[in-house]
C-alpha cells in the first residue's frame, strides 16, 4: 500500500518533484524546470465555475432545442437542429460520422456540465457527492472530447458557404451557441481541480471520522 | 519582470527516481517500491505508474495508423454538392481552392489551418518527439515539452471540416434543387483525428526529460 507524501507536487510534464507552497490569491505556480502551471490559488473557484456551470447548461438546452439556422428556396424553408443535422447523416448512411458529431457536440459536453454540477452543487451545500473520485476521472476524461467551439467554428464557416447560393437565417441556437462558447471557457477557467479535489478529501475524512 | 507565478528551487530530483508516483487522475504523489506489482492511488483509485506503460509503442502504432489513414482522407471525395446548375465532387484541399477561387479567402484559409495544416503538424510533431525519446536525445527538453502541449491544444481543431459536412449535408435536401453529401473521405478524415488525440494522450511528455536523470528508476 504505497503511503500518501503530503505538500509534494511531480511535475505532470517533467515530474520535477517539488514541495508545495501557498500562493497568493490570483497567482500561480509554474514548473521551474519545463514551464507547465503546476497549480492556482483562483479564489472563489468552486463558486464561479458552479456559477458558469449552470448558466451554461441552460444555454445548452437552448442550443439543442432551437434550429442553428435555415435556408430558404423559392418559399421552401428548411431548418435543422443540431440532433437533426446528426439524424440525416446517420438516415444517409455515413454512420461513423453522425456517432463522431453526437458524440463529440452533444454527449461530451452534456457529460461535463453534468459532472461538473454533480460535484460541485453538493460541494457548495457542505456535502460529499457519492463516488465523487470516479466522476472527477469521467470528466479528466471527457474534457479534451468537447468540442463546442470548434463547432461553432464550422457553423459560421457552415454559413459562409450557404450565403454563396441560399438566403440564410440565422436561429436561435446560433446565438446559444456562442453563448454557450464563452460560457465553457470561463467554467474551464475557473474550475480547479486540485481545490476540488482537496475540498472533497477535507469533506470526506470529516464525514468518515467525526 | 518578476512573474506572478512562485518559482521553486529547479534542479531537484524527479520524483521517479525517489521512488515518488504522481497519480495520472489526481496528481497525489505518493510513495510506490519500484518492484511491488500492482499500486493504486490511495486518493483516487487509479493505477499508479512512473511512466506510462507502453507510451512509446502505443503512441508509435497511433501515428503510423494515422498517416496511413491521412492519405485516403486528402484523396478522396470530401463533400458532393450538386445543383440544377453545377455538379462538384470535392476533396480537401479542392474545397479550399474553391472556397479561395470564390472570394472567401478567410474561410479557405481557416479551413486549410484546420483540416490540412493541424492534422500535418500534429502527425510530424508526434513523430520528432517520438524519435527524439527513443533516441534519449537531450536537445532543448523545454521546447519539445512546449511542442508537446501546442500539439495537444490544436488537436481538436481539425474537427471542424467534419461539422461543416454535416451541417450542410443536413440542411441541403431540398429535393432537386441541391444536395449535399458526405464522401468516404469524411470517414478517414474523422478517424485521423480521433486517433491523433488518443496518440497526444498516449504520450509521456516525462519522458522528453528523463534522459536528462542520473538517478535511474525501474517501472
Amino acid at each position: 500500500m504505497p503511503d500518501r507524501t503530503a505538500q509534494l507536487i511531480a511535475c505532470h510534464d517533467c515530474d520535477l518533484l517539488q514541495r508545495d507552497i501557498q500562493l497568493n490569491p490570483g497567482c500561480y505556480a509554474s514548473c521551474p524546470r519545463c514551464g507547465a502551471v503546476l497549480y492556482r490559488n483562483a479564489t472563489d473557484s468552486v463558486d464561479r465555475t458552479l456559477a458558469y456551470t449552470l448558466a451554461a447548461a441552460m444555454v445548452f438546452l437552448g442550443a439543442n432545442v432551437f434550429p442553428i439556422f435555415s435556408i430558404e428556396v423559392q418559399g421552401d424553408r428548411s431548418a435543422i437542429t443540431l440532433f437533426e443535422a446528426v439524424l440525416s447523416l446517420w438516415n444517409q448512411g455515413m454512420m461513423t460520422i453522425s456517432l463522431l458529431v453526437f458524440l463529440t457536440a452533444m454527449v461530451a459536453p452534456a457529460v461535463e456540465l453534468l459532472s461538473i454540477t454533480y460535484l460541485l452543487l453538493p460541494l457548495k451545500l457542505g456535502k460529499v457527492p457519492p463516488s465523487y473520485p470516479l466522476f472527477m476521472r469521467v470528466l479528466q476524461f471527457i474534457e479534451p472530447w468537447c468540442m463546442v467551439e470548434v463547432l461553432m467554428l464550422g457553423v459560421l464557416v457552415s454559413l459562409v458557404k450557404l450565403t454563396n447560393n441560399f438566403r440564410v437565417i440565422p436561429g436561435m441556437a446560433l446565438w446559444s451557441f456562442a453563448v454557450l462558447t464563452l460560457l465553457l471557457a470561463a467554467a474551464a477557467a475557473s474550475f480547479n481541480a486540485r481545490d476540488v479535489w482537496s475540498q472533497l478529501d477535507a469533506k470526506w475524512n470529516d464525514q468518515v471520522s467525526p | 519582470m518578476e512573474r506572478p507565478g512562485v518559482a521553486v528551487t529547479a534542479g531537484g530530483p524527479i520524483a521517479a527516481a525517489r521512488g515518488l508516483c504522481a497519480c495520472h487522475v489526481c496528481q497525489l504523489v505518493s510513495r510506490r517500491v519500484p518492484e511491488a506489482s500492482v499500486a493504486h492511488c490511495p486518493r483516487c483509485g487509479a493505477r499508479l505508474h512512473f511512466r506510462r506503460p507502453g507510451s512509446v509503442q502505443r503512441c508509435w502504432a497511433l501515428v503510423i495508423a494515422s498517416y496511413i489513414l491521412y492519405i485516403p482522407a486528402n484523396v478522396l471525395i470530401m463533400m458532393e454538392t450538386g445543383s440544377l446548375i453545377s455538379y462538384r465532387r470535392d476533396t480537401i484541399v479542392s474545397g479550399v481552392v474553391h472556397l479561395w477561387k470564390t472570394g472567401s479567402w478567410m474561410i479557405a484559409v481557416i479551413v486549410f489551418i484546420a483540416s490540412v495544416a493541424i492534422p500535418l503538424l500534429k502527425l510530424f510533431s508526434l513523430t520528432l518527439l517520438l524519435i527524439s525519446v527513443q533516441r534519449r536525445s537531450t536537445w532543448n527538453p523545454r521546447q519539445r515539452t512546449r511542442l508537446y502541449r501546442l500539439v495537444e491544444a490544436v488537436g481538436r481543431w481539425s474537427m471542424l471540416d467534419i461539422y461543416v459536412v454535416t451541417l450542410l449535408a443536413a440542411l441541403v435536401q431540398l429535393g432537386s434543387m441541391a444536395t449535399v453529401k458526405a464522401g468516404p473521405a469524411a470517414v478517414a478524415f474523422g478517424a485521423v483525428v480521433v486517433l491523433t488525440m488518443f496518440a497526444t494522450m498516449e504520450f509521456d511528455p516525462r519522458l522528453i526529460w528523463d534522459p536528462l536523470q542520473k538517478e535511474e528508476f525501474h517501472d
